[in-house]
């Protein structure tokens, strides 16, 4: 499976998510924000970081960038695109997803392990995973999802929320929401579900010398759908 | 303006200094070349009160590629990888706007360590409050943490252990140190050394502004009333930049265009350029008016004293101008040729097409003033008799709750919570152990750091606490299983000019020393912060020792956490039950007198020696080295990191229960034996003839000694976990 993630000025998270795209299998690419296009991908991954210095709105200004026009097509034409942390926030400012991502609740920056609850397995990045809870790790400042109501009713009809925070068991409730989001919700999908934005970093945890090793199931799971 | 004495003492110079300078200059410098003055001379460029005696310390090893006296100092690893590392303070300015002081003091650390060639992957910090009374205190751990996490998480390195300490003398004076480590191929490390003559003089990065001007200056001054009025001098970080300076610098380095680099931290361009050129016996001209800037109609004297953030200035090979400017259009920064280098050994400014002015560089550099201050001797206090009849009334189980509630011993996860310590991937000890551990990226190899300071010991008796601190930071390396290579120091203490706290900084530098010529732990790289006083109140001398060790396989690198039910635990050291100077005496007895314990080089060496001996032959599975708080302390962190409890022996031959859990003897670990290993744990302990007790076995869930102590560990985690966070809250 091939895969390309996108470098933005200020991306920090790069090497981490082409290291753990390799070690799984998948051959991958660098692309630079100010390249024209994309080379031929399965998949398409914009990573954590500080885009542009994130001194706007977070992701803003990277979703202006001369790259992301042939992200936004690749995405409507179905491709596969995963955004992780800056990533998510850039997928909501380009429209490709619904809903902001705003300061985190108690206005700290965290970083932490958190368990998310899998809430749709109909896509091809959860279709047959073993687990329902996953151990991921977070690393944000603005990380508290919101949307209107509609929006939330919208992705609640489709099914479109992917992850959501939850505890060891899969509650959810206000003691296991790190950040405030509503709904408690980590990442949501497209309509289409082939666009996937969540805040916590699966390349963070692929072994077991980590904060944890259920990133790898993850991985592992998009290249064997895609077999 | 005029340049008079009255000018020369507006700029921190002293009398006699001024009519040096005109006396080496044979004439009155004009106000561009006082300010470059001032600068060069000021305590934190010149080290005039410090240099003396850091030339004493001990700086050479066998895996020491660099010594004090570049940006960082530089050790080898193995494989051709090598580490720079430093630590400075960023102390002044993080007091008076503790936001940008603390973000613009990991901006400055990383920039010496990527200047050097190094891609940063760890980063560390030992900050220091006031009282968690006193009003300011608050507000000041806030800003600094929110100042660290910002930098460092933007740039992506991760803040990987640190040390946070509460005491009245920093009321007035917070500390914050800042600490990085970066990896390079040994073979491609970068110098600030300048060669060759007409080489183009290059300035990368941020635009010049009026901000940060006479930070050093300020830096050397103690502080009164009007201190809010500084605000200005304070610089303003942009990590951003940083980021992206740091992966332009990276990669114009992959090639061999640079010649010299050195990044423009304090006293900005002024030292940058003239330490290039001074180590390269060259002169070095500048056109002023070709630097960026960012405000109009900036004067020399603005330009020469800015220290705006995120610049570098880098002597380039000639004909390499338009290949170095590529890379920095790339990440869009400032890239501008405004020098060369010359045979004249002056530094020469032009502005306007003018020369504003002209100085030999030695007059700046090597004829800067060097002091020897009087100094004072602390003598060692008297061993308190303490009545031990008086203990009776406390019970042990209550005395442990106080102590791990204590503001310095309790848990700091509400401020390494904030910073991103997982970035990377190769964080495999978090913040929270005895040290912080990042693999070295793509090896089986993995680095461990500490940073540890006593500021008690060390106001007790400096000479004991100067020794402690290093075995201290040996200890904890040791605990993760890491073999102890190197230090680097920062060395806080009051005003140099007080025969007290001159004596403190002497006798703290020569425990120092002593300890890591003993232990061949020597310093490469370090940094002196005098004059943190607030209307003459000094804070207690804090010397920072940043500690640096290899393990050659990470997997067997060592947590606190108990493991096992049914493994044995071990003390291995002597307790013979020292409480002067220990928590115990201070938070049960209201005692603040007497000694700080005895530091036995000898036992430190050869414990520390079995602990790691022990570690590399997988006969272990959890260490943590005893130190504030004693045995006791000590445990109790173990057990809750693990989720298991402890079922302490019958202690024979014990004189006093109280000394031995709370004393804080020094060279003792902790650690937790499978009882398959035991065997040959106990041949390696004779072998070494080390003193060691059985402890007890790892059993339940609760900490039980006889029938004094029987705490369930959540009841224990409670008092541990949350004093921070509450205090924080209310």
């Amino acid at each position: 499976m091939r895969s390309s993630v996108i470098i933005f000025p200020g991306s920090n998270c790069d090497r981490d998510m082409d290291v753990a795209l390799k070690k799984f299998g998948f051959k991958n690419q660098m692309v630079w924000h100010n390249d024209q296009s994309i080379p031929k991908s399965d998949l398409i991954v914009l990573p954590g970081g500080f885009s542009y210095g994130d001194y706007l709105r977070c992701g803003s200004i990277a979703s202006k960038s001369k790259i992301i026009k042939s992200v936004i097509d690749f995405a409507n034409s179905g491709g596969l695109v995963l955004g992780i942390c800056n990533g998510f926030q850039i997928l909501t400012e380009t429209g490709l997803l619904n809903g902001i991502l705003q300061q985190n609740k108690f206005l700290n920056f965290i970083c932490s392990n958190v368990y998310v609850k899998v809430k749709d397995k109909q896509n091809k990045y959860f279709k047959d995973l073993k687990k329902d809870v996953l151990e991921l790790h977070i690393a944000h400042n603005e990380g508290n999802y919101f949307c209107s109501d509609d929006e939330l009713k919208s992705l609640e009809d489709n099914n479109q929320i992917a992850v959501t925070y939850c505890g060891i068991d899969g509650t959810e409730n206000e003691t296991t929401n790190p950040n405030g989001a509503i709904k408690n919700i980590a990442g949501i999908f497209n309509k289409n579900k082939n666009v996937l934005g969540m805040m916590p970093h699966p390349e963070r945890m692929i072994d077991k010398y980590l904060s944890g090793e259920d990133g790898s199931l993850f991985f592992k799971n998009i290249l064997d759908n895609f077999k | 303006m005029e340049v008079t004495e009255a000018v020369a003492i507006d700029h921190g110079l002293k009398k006699e200094e001024f009519s040096k300078i005109c006396e080496l200059l044979k004439r009155t410098p004009n106000l561009t070349e006082l300010a470059i003055f001032s600068a060069m001379w000021n305590e934190h460029c010149s080290y005039k009160s410090s240099r003396k005696h850091l030339k004493k310390m001990h700086t050479k090893g066998k895996q020491v590629i660099q010594g004090p006296g570049e940006n960082a100092g530089v050790i080898d690893i193995g494989d051709d990888d090598a580490i720079v590392f430093k630590i400075e303070s960023h102390n002044h300015p993080s007091f008076i706007e503790p936001y940008q002081g603390a973000a613009t003091g990991v901006g400055g650390i990383m920039r010496d360590v990527f200047t050097m060639g190094a891609r940063p992957i760890a980063n560390l910090n030992s900050i220091h409050f006031g009282s968690p009374q006193h009003k300011k205190t608050r507000n000041l751990l806030r800003g600094v943490v929110k100042g660290i996490g910002g930098y460092g998480n933007c740039i992506g390195v991760p803040t990987i252990a640190g040390q946070t300490t509460f005491d009245e003398s920093y009321n007035g004076n917070i500390l914050v140190n800042a600490m990085t480590l970066g990896l390079v191929n040994k073979n491609k490390i970068f110098y600030s050394k300048a060669a060759g003559l007409d080489k183009p003089v290059i300035y990368v990065g941020s635009k010049t502004g009026r901000d940060g001007i006479h930070g050093a200056s300020m830096a050397s001054a103690t502080f009164d009333d009007k201190i809010e009025e500084k605000k200005p001098t304070v610089q303003v970080g942009d990590p951003f930049t940083e980021k992206l300076l740091l992966e332009a610098c990276l990669e114009l380095m992959a090639d061999n265009s640079i010649i010299a680099i050195q990044d423009m931290g304090a006293a900005g361009l002024t030292s940058s350029s003239i330490e290039m050129a001074s180590k390269g016996n060259l002169g070095i001209e500048l056109n002023l008016s070709e630097v960026p800037c960012r405000e109009e109609k900036m004067t020399p004297y603005e330009i020469m004293l800015s220290e705006s953030q995120e610049r570098m200035l880098i002597v380039l090979e000639k004909g390499k101008e338009e290949h170095a400017k590529k890379i920095f259009d790339k990440w869009n920064l400032d890239f501008a040729v405004i020098g060369k280098t010359t045979d004249t050994k002056k530094i020469e400014l032009i502005f306007d097409n003018k020369k504003v002015a002209e100085i030999p560089i030695n007059l700046l550099a090597e004829n800067a003033p060097i002091y020897d201050r009087p100094w004072k001797k602390t003598k060692l206090p008297q061993k308190l008799k303490f009545d031990k009849d008086e203990f009776k009334s406390l019970k042990l189980s209550d005395c442990l709750k106080k102590i791990l509630s204590n503001s310095n011993i309790s848990d700091k996860k509400w401020i390494w919570d904030q910073y991103d310590h997982t970035v990377m991937g190769d964080t495999i000890q978090k913040p929270g152990g005895d040290a912080g551990v990042v693999r070295v990226h793509g090896t089986n190899k993995a680095v461990a750091a500490s940073v540890d300071s006593s500021a008690l010991y060390c106001f007790s008796h400096p000479l004991t606490g100067g020794k402690q601190i290093v075995s201290e930071s040996y200890r904890n390396l040791i605990s993760v299983g890491a073999k102890p290579i190197a230090i680097t120091n920062c060395l806080n203490f009051g005003n140099p000019e007080k025969e007290k706290n001159m004596g403190e900084f002497v006798e703290c530098v020569e425990g120092i020393t002593e300890a890591s010529k003993y232990l061949d732990f020597p310093v490469v790289s370090g940094n002196v912060s005098f004059y943190n006083e607030t209307k003459d109140k000094g804070i207690k001398p804090t010397p920072t020792i940043g500690g640096v060790g290899l393990i050659s396989d990470y997997q067997k690198m060592l947590t606190m956490d108990f493991k096992t039910e049914g493994n044995l635990v071990y003390v291995i050291g002597k307790t013979d039950g020292h409480l002067d100077q220990s928590i115990f005496a201070r938070e049960l007895l209201n005692e603040k007198k007497g000694p700080p314990p005895t530091v036995n080089l000898f036992n430190e060496k050869n414990i520390g020696e079995t602990v790691l001996d022990l570690s590399r032959k997988n006969l272990i599975v959890s260490c943590h080295d005893v130190s504030l708080g004693g045995i006791l302390t000590a445990l109790s962190k173990m057990c809750i990191k693990g989720k298991k409890g402890i079922k302490i022996n019958s202690l024979k031959g014990l004189t006093n229960k109280y000394e031995y859990f709370f004393g804080e003897d020094q060279a003792r670990y902790i650690v937790e034996i499978p009882k398959a290993s035991l065997n040959k744990v106990n041949d390696i302990l004779n072998k070494y003839s080390v003193h060691f007790d059985e402890l007890g076995t790892v059993n339940g869930q609760s900490i039980v000694y006889k029938d004094d102590i029987n705490l369930p560990i959540e009841e224990l985690a409670d008092a541990h976990k949350y004093w921070l966070k509450k205090y924080m809250d209310s």
